[in-house]
């Protein structure tokens, strides 16, 4: 059974390895980075496939337009960022010169959700996800850990159009063994239950898989579901959660509005089935502090998951 | 061919695609007919002589790339790309209508010919560095065009594409400014001064021409110039243009930015391309 291990990592070292290998295997891999390829882990790729790495500077509309033209010749080009940049600073261009065309281009951005902890609110992205998941054409992904963000990588590689790729600044706990297969768009089931289905984005899924087998002793079986994919969402897996337990508790690293929660909410709706309980960052910017602190702050935790849960259930 | 002989080619080529801007803007009753004139003259030397292209196989991997950063003006590059074969020339009357591959703002997607969408402005640009990158990185031969705006380089993106051209020595590139010294709210002069933009170019590492952007022969030679330069830096030519050239009421006059003329100023307009302003 998967289980949260005693190791972690940041998936952000997870991208850099990934995007080393692949660049290596297909010479047309290109990294383009803003200045912050040392903190977004690419450095290695530079230093090992120059041919295939760009630097623009602290120019990130730029650097979205420079990988269009690069995908217009046959490129696969990982604009690398903070997720701030990533999907706030640059999204316009992004918009029109990589959605609009469907152009191969990877939004690939560290420094996700409130994971630029003692950076502050300037720096935590709590927006980004529900912002790209407005515009057509954009896939929006987010692995819950070191290996399971390698692999949605190498999926990102491996389908044609934009996609939108975020990684944690800090080390999140493991989760998956590097045999684990992922497919974009497809949720994953990692336990099965009845009474109550979590379903949790990136690397808060350590949170939910905790909640869960904590609830056991009080006789609740929590399903738990890995939405890697936020956008196309795995739609099936949604309403079968709906139609088997009924209740639905997101949990997300993101501002409830617009982000994991709000698309559940927008298929229960349609379904016109089941109650959905949102659990992210109570729409309020973050500040400088412990990471575990700005979760507290916004209940993110295992208690006010669990909480949720029992109180989804009376 | 002699040069006087094909520059008097060329004028003549122009004539028709003022006419065929001026045609479609007034049967679609909208579109941006100043800009799209004051480009036309670059855009025929471009299309009808300088860049290499094979209108029955648009995604030649080898061709020519042009980029049409200042999007709105796309009349003038759909003129061009129907007259060298891309399309018929009856696909013209379809500008801005529904279904047409000639949207209101070019779409790669839709249209033969156009190497990028474009249409916000300050991209297009940093989208043709990606290309000339490419070009450089892959050793092929191609070179990119790209067209900007006066007004558009306002846009602090264009400056952040021309030093990256800079940095990455991108001789493959040609940028040609035209400066037709107006922009949608009035002159960049009271909207937002451009300064000594030729001295902009050239402090952000480009080599720079600065010509009569309606001199035929100025074209053709800064053009010349540029295929045998062997500086290593990304070009750069600033074409002084008149908004609205060749119709004697649109020219530097601002509302002709974005406004389809009427029957009666139609008729006026033809009758001045045909007969020629002073």
């Amino acid at each position: 059974m998967i289980q949260v291990k005693s190791t972690s990592h940041a998936t952000r070292d997870g991208y850099g390895e990934e995007i080393l290998e692949l660049g290596s295997l297909d010479p047309n891999i290109y990294v383009v980075d803003a200045d912050i390829g040392k903190s977004c882990k690419t450095i290695p790729f530079s230093r090992a496939l120059p041919n295939q790495y760009v630097n623009v500077g602290i120019a990130e509309q730029n650097a979205a337009g420079v990988a269009a033209g690069l995908a217009t010749c046959g490129k696969i080009p990982f604009v690398t960022t903070y997720a701030v940049f990533g999907s706030m600073r640059m999204v316009e261009q992004i918009r029109q010169e990589i959605c609009y065309p469907n152009l191969n281009v990877k939004i690939a951005c560290s420094h996700g959700g409130l994971t630029p902890a003692n950076d502050g609110a300037s720096h935590q992205a709590i927006e980004d996800m529900g912002i790209l998941r407005t515009i057509p054409n954009m896939t929006v992904v987010m692995g819950a850990d070191y290996q399971s963000t390698r692999k949605l990588v190498r999926a990102a590689s491996q389908i044609h159009g934009p996609v939108f790729l975020r990684f944690t600044r800090d080390a999140v706990p493991d989760i998956y063994d590097a045999d684990e297969e992922f497919t974009i768009g497809k949720g994953k089931r990692i336990r099965e239950g009845s009474d109550v289905s979590i379903i949790a984005c990136g690397e808060i899924l350590s949170l939910a898989i905790q909640a869960a087998d904590q609830m056991v002793r009080d006789g609740i079986r929590a399903e738990v579901i890995d939405m890697h994919t936020i956008k196309p969402l795995d739609r099936q897996i949604v309403e079968e959660a709906l139609t088997r337990c009924g209740k639905v508790v997101a949990v997300e690293d993101h501002n409830i509005i617009n982000g994991l929660g709000s698309a559940v909410c927008e298929v229960a709706a349609e379904m016109g089935t089941g109650k959905v309980a949102r659990i992210g960052i109570r729409d309020q910017f973050g500040e400088s502090a412990p990471y575990e602190s700005l979760l507290r702050k916004n209940g993110i935790t295992v208690e006010n998951i669990i909480a949720t849960c029992k109180e989804m259930c009376l | 061919m002699p040069n006087t002989e094909k520059i008097a080619r060329l004028e003549a080529v122009a004539k028709i695609v003022r006419e065929q801007i001026v045609t479609m803007i007034y049967q679609a009753q909208s579109g941006h007919p100043g800009g799209s004139l004051s480009a036309a003259d670059i855009m025929t030397a471009l299309y009808f002589d300088e860049l290499n292209l094979r209108p029955e196989e648009p995604g030649w991997p080898d061709r020519d790339r042009f980029v049409l950063s200042k999007g709105h003006t796309c009349p003038v590059l759909y003129t061009c790309l129907a007259m060298r074969g891309f399309f018929g020339m009856e696909v013209l009357s379809t500008l801005r209508r529904e279904g047409s591959i000639l949207q209101g703002h070019p779409d790669m997607k839709r249209c033969p010919g156009v190497d990028i969408s474009t249409g916000s402005l300050g991209q297009g640009i940093s989208t043709a560095v990606g290309m000339a990158l490419a070009g450089r990185r892959d050793h092929k031969a191609y070179r990119v065009f790209t067209l900007v705006g006066d007004g558009e380089s306002n846009e602090g993106q264009v400056w952040e594409a021309v030093q990256t051209a800079a940095k990455y020595s991108l001789d493959n590139l040609v940028i040609i400014l035209d400066r037709n010294r107006l922009q949608n709210d009035g002159a960049c002069a009271d909207v937002m001064p451009n300064g000594d933009i030729c001295g902009k170019f050239t402090a952000f590492g480009c080599k720079v021409w600065e010509i009569d952007g309606h001199d035929m022969s100025q074209i053709v030679g800064a053009l010349d110039e540029i295929r045998a330069d062997g500086s290593g830096r990304p070009k750069c030519i600033v074409a002084y243009t008149v908004k609205g050239k060749g119709v004697s009421f649109m020219e530097n006059v601002p509302v002709w930015h974005g406004m389809a003329p009427n029957a009666e100023q139609y008729g006026q307009a033809m009758k001045d391309l045909e007969e020629g302003i002073e």
